[in-house]
């Protein structure tokens, strides 16, 4: 997808936060990225090592917190987990589903020195 | 550069924490990794030479600086009682003819202006402009789609009348350009008959985030094995909410329809809310 742009993002928010909580390096990253998110975990990793090049999270390891899909079934009314967003109910088959968690990614929190 | 955001900055990183490099020497000193650091963050009393690792809780939304921007776009959009469509499709799907083919119908009722992302070219934009309404260029470069702080510095620059009709036309890309919100009343998805019906199921991220799915180019339909009925219902598996307009903007076939939806979405902008 555009994990080069979410990784730039990644890197604003750590320099933000460099000076708001001061600190110099960061060692590793953890971000949370849903099922649903539309976010290829492999080519986060890749993004992640060249956008944050020279930067104060050069070498930084990035740690990846997956979040299953959820979603609510509205004929159901029960919680289900989906792995795709045209997934169906596994107990009524409906499409009526309302996704309520795996569709976020968030970076998480930050080991730094 | 820019006075209400700062921008200048654009993406380079700053190396300048120059402060802060008697750090420089002493990075190896085995602190275990692990996710159980929270409670050591208060601990300043290192040694000499050494640095203390700690943990700083963040809790963000990767696309939260996005999404601050394209509230402000979608609050402008409502001061002015505009309506703003982004346009989403892949390559090909006929997102520029169907604007021209629109524009020609309705600039004689209507304000209405065009912002058009793509990678490289001005010629969709050259191509609106000869319809005689104002079309804004943005080269993403290397970028696979528009971002909401682009688009309101395109709003600055086009500077355009209230109740004005705006069509964000965002790069080719059935993929990335889902995830960006840009403060638009509406994600409309463009889909061409030549494509195949399982794009719906191929692309989910761009057709659940739709509200509006455009069939085009339908005068092809004959000469196709394209099957509608079955790409309608993917399209719904992957977002039972999404409506359907089938169409062709090269014969006219179905645009009235597509205007009469426009046309509703404007008359729904100049509702005074309390």
């Amino acid at each position: 997808m555009h994990e080069m742009s979410l990784c730039e993002s990644v890197l604003q928010i750590i320099e933000q936060q460099a000076k708001a909580q001061q600190f110099a390096k960061v060692k590793t990253v953890w971000l949370e990225i849903g099922a649903l998110s539309g976010v290829e975990p492999e080519a986060m990793q890749f993004s992640f090592e060249v956008v944050m090049q020279g930067s104060l999270a050069d070498q930084a390891r990035l740690e990846i917190i997956d979040v299953p899909g959820v979603a609510w079934c509205m004929p159901c009314g029960c919680e289900v987990l989906v792995r795709q967003l045209y997934d169906e109910c596994p107990h009524c088959g409906s499409h009526q589903l309302q996704i309520v968690d795996g569709d976020q990614m968030r970076i998480k929190e930050l080991e730094v020195e | 550069m820019c006075g209400v955001c700062g921008c200048g900055e654009g993406h380079t990183h700053s190396h300048d924490e120059s402060n802060d490099h008697e750090h420089a020497h002493d990075h190896h000193h085995g602190h275990e990794h692990g996710h159980h650091h929270h409670e050591h963050s208060a601990e300043h009393a290192h040694a000499p030479g050494l640095t203390q690792a700690r943990m700083v809780q963040i809790e963000q939304d990767i696309l939260a600086k996005n999404n601050r921007y394209a509230d402000e776009n979608r609050r402008y959009f409502s001061e002015r009682g505009m309506l703003a469509l982004n346009l989403v499709s892949s390559p090909g799907s006929g997102k520029t003819t169907l604007l021209t083919e629109t524009i020609l119908r309705l600039k004689d009722e209507l304000s209405i202006a065009v912002i058009e992302g793509d990678q490289q070219t001005a010629r969709d934009a050259d191509r609106i402009r000869a319809t005689g309404v104002p079309a804004l260029q943005i080269n993403t470069g290397k970028g696979c789609h528009l971002d909401a702080h682009r688009v309101g510095h395109g709003l600055e620059s086009l500077n355009l009348p209230e109740h004005s009709l705006l069509f964000i036309e965002n790069v080719g890309n059935l993929v990335c350009p889902s995830a960006f919100d840009l403060g638009e009343a509406h994600k409309v998805v463009i889909l061409s008959v030549t494509e195949g019906e399982d794009k719906p199921i191929k692309y989910p991220d761009m057709f659940h985030a739709a509200d509006l799915m455009i069939l085009n180019k339908t005068d092809l339909l004959p000469y196709l094995d394209f099957d509608s009925a079955q790409c309608i219902q993917y399209a719904k598996q992957v977002n039972p909410r999404i409506k359907v307009l089938s169409l062709s903007a090269k014969t006219g076939e179905g645009m009235d329809n597509w205007l009469t939806w426009l046309r509703a979405e404007m008359a729904l902008q100049r509702i005074e809310y309390a």
